[in-house]
């Protein structure tokens, strides 16, 4: 943006501001300096881009019709101002710390826009105490941006999503409900028009760009909706805890003898654990990682998940 | 900053301004994040601004001699513009994250601040924070204990699992802070063991006791900066290179890379750096047929030798 066209938009907005009652796009062109005086249809292009780029920074321009039925503009004070706003000592603190939690991911723009406004307001946040307490989110995934537009918007998003665990990689079409981090990872929630159900995915295995599809508030959040929930759903669908019974060498296997439930001393180098486990294949890999330290005795299928991964390391 | 910031960054500085006459141009200038030569600059932009008519009792009045900024006929725009949707839904995502901390007491603050910020945003601002969650993890029980050392200013004493080494060791800390990254919790700490800064993730830590001990951590003990992640590689660890199917790729997310290469079927080739051989040869192991280590060749057949070692163990048909 041009220094000429920055102090001709901030022209715009005092006027705009100022006035009473609606202006015509004729009235303005006389009162804010930098808009061409012989060309109509230059005038016309130049005012409807800047109007399109002062609602694109969230100012309200207001179309009325004034008493002789002529189109004006004005910006309504109450809708462009920040209300009066005054923060108590501890709710300056609470601020301080949640704006710091998104310092350099996606939104780390949005935050420090908020508390410059704030701050502009004569709002003191308490950000320079130092406090023994850091708080941050990353977001890594370069979708995230597009995502959190698309459910700020309310809009379809379509992208190329990699299946977990195998190669290909599809189509897919998606109205975004939220989205939610989880032990530093992000999923989408929606509903999934292909299938036509809801899933999660996961942000990590976009391919590609997240393109927004059809019109912005298009959208509806079902009401019963908890984001949070549908990914837990993904998370805990093994839930029956089963036993496995380990043998493992002496003075190993740290990790694994901290999660015994029961230890038995062996006589001959080896202990034997007993396990708590709900997943044979995860297990399975952790086991397999420790190599010879460890031995399955039971139950077949956890023995049999260590011995593939082994025979898979070993090919 | 690009310039198409520079409208709205305006219509803050003004704001600001007025509500703080005589404020010095170097710390504005930090406030607002530039320089002072562009400060001074939007400074002259805004003294050439005004109500229409732009006769000299129309223009905003603006002086800055000796440093200080003093500004005058610019009640137009005295007020900050709202929040903007995304602006507040930031701030209010953090706050409810916040609620969810452990050990956090001043929820009733949260709440009021929440409330707060939803008047002073657009519309829709509440709205879409409830559709952007960030969940963090229960915590463990070592939270409450090193906060105690924290407060009291007294080392620790931890018993700290180190899953890629498979080992737990006895260590003396003292805490600096507590971290939250990611949902995760994390004890920044001088570790007299390591004698340097470490972040202990504190579901790991087995054990953990209040030393009757002074916190005296050396002068080098400074907090580390964690804009990169927690996860930082040294550059002199060995590079290693593996290849991982479709089903590895998880191995890409989960630790930094410096190189990750797409090889067509979801397949791919990443090369990144390992403290030490024994990690690698756990992680060729836990990936069994879904990845394997391409470089450098010797690790390639540790990890066969260690495989047929433990297969070993099945081959006496018991």
């Amino acid at each position: 943006m041009s220094r000429r066209k920055t102090e001709r938009l901030l022209n715009l907005v005092i006027c705009l501001l100022a006035t009473r009652r609606p202006l015509t796009a004729e009235q303005i062109r006389q009162a804010v300096p930098g808009y061409d005086r012989d060309s109509d249809e230059a005038f016309q292009r130049m005012f409807e881009r800047d109007k399109n780029e002062l609602r694109e920074l969230g100012i309200p321009i207001r179309v009325e019709r004034d008493w002789e039925g002529e189109l004006g503009y004005r910006i309504e004070r109450q809708a462009y101002e920040l209300p009066e706003i005054k923060l108590e000592p501890d709710e300056a603190a609470v601020l301080g710390l949640a704006a710091q939690v998104w310092q350099r991911a996606a939104l780390a723009g949005a935050a420090s826009g908020a508390l410059l406004k704030l701050r502009a307001a004569g709002v003191e946040t308490d950000e320079a105490s130092a406090r023994p307490f850091e708080l941050r989110v990353d977001t890594p995934d370069p979708a995230f941006p597009a995502l959190w537009e698309a459910v700020r918007d309310r809009r379809v998003v379509r992208f190329d999503y990699r299946a977990a665990g195998r190669g290909e990689v599809l189509t897919r079409t998606v109205e975004p409900w939220g989205v939610v981090s989880r032990r530093g990872r992000w999923y989408l929630v929606g509903h999934d028009r292909d299938r036509g159900a809801p899933r999660v995915f996961r942000l990590s295995r976009i391919a590609g760009e997240v393109r927004p599809v059809g019109r912005p508030g298009q959208v509806t959040v079902p009401e019963d909706v908890d984001i949070r929930a549908m990914v837990d759903y993904q998370d805990k669908r093994l839930a029956t805890p089963r036993t496995a019974t380990v043998r493992v060498r002496q003075g190993t296997c740290q990790g694994l003898r901290h999660r015994a439930t029961a230890t038995r001393p062996g006589a001959d180098g080896w202990d034997e654990l007993e396990v708590t486990f709900h997943d044979p294949d995860r297990l399975g890999a952790w086991i397999a990682s420790l190599g010879a330290d460890v031995r399955v005795l039971d139950p077949p299928d956890l023995r049999d998940a260590v011995i593939r991964r082994l025979k898979g390391a070993l090919a | 900053m690009s310039s198409a910031d520079r409208l709205p960054r305006l219509l803050a500085l003004v704001p600001y301004l007025m509500s703080h006459q005589g404020a010095e141009v170097g710390e504005v200038a930090k406030l607002f994040g530039v320089t002072e030569k562009q400060l001074i600059d939007d400074l002259q932009l805004v003294w050439m601004c005004g109500l229409p008519g732009h006769t000299p009792g129309d223009l905003i009045d603006v002086s800055w001699d000796g440093g200080e900024i003093l500004i005058d006929n610019a009640d137009t725009i005295a007020r900050p513009l709202r929040l903007a949707v995304d602006e507040a839904s930031a701030l209010i995502v953090a706050l409810r994250m916040l609620a969810d901390l452990p050990g956090f007491d001043n929820r009733d603050a949260l709440a009021r601040v929440i409330a707060k910020l939803e008047q002073a945003a657009a519309e829709g601002a509440g709205a879409v924070s409830n559709q952007v969650a960030v969940e963090v993890d229960a915590v463990p029980d070592a939270l409450a204990t090193v906060q105690d050392a924290l407060r009291r200013g007294r080392r620790l004493s931890l018993r700290y699992y180190v899953p890629g080494r498979d080992e737990i060791t006895p260590r003396e800390v003292d805490p600096i802070r507590v971290v939250m990254a990611d949902g995760r919790a994390y004890l920044e700490g001088w570790c007299y063991r390591a004698e340097g800064m470490r972040l202990f993730r504190l579901d790991r830590i087995l054990g953990v006791e209040v030393l009757e001990v002074p916190a005296n951590p050396p002068e080098e003990a400074e907090p580390m900066d964690l804009a990169e992640g927690v996860f930082r590689p040294s550059p002199t660890d060995e590079l290693v290179e593996l290849e991982v199917t479709a089903a590895g790729r998880w191995v890409a997310e989960y630790y930094p890379c410096e190189q990750v290469t797409e090889l067509g079927e979801g397949r791919l080739r990443v090369a990144l750096r390992a403290r030490d051989q024994d990690w690698v040869v756990r992680l060729a192991l836990r990936l069994g047929d879904t990845g394997k280590v391409v470089a450098p060749a010797a690790l390639a057949r540790r990890v066969a030798e260690e495989a047929r070692a433990a297969l070993a163990l099945y081959s006496d048909g018991s």
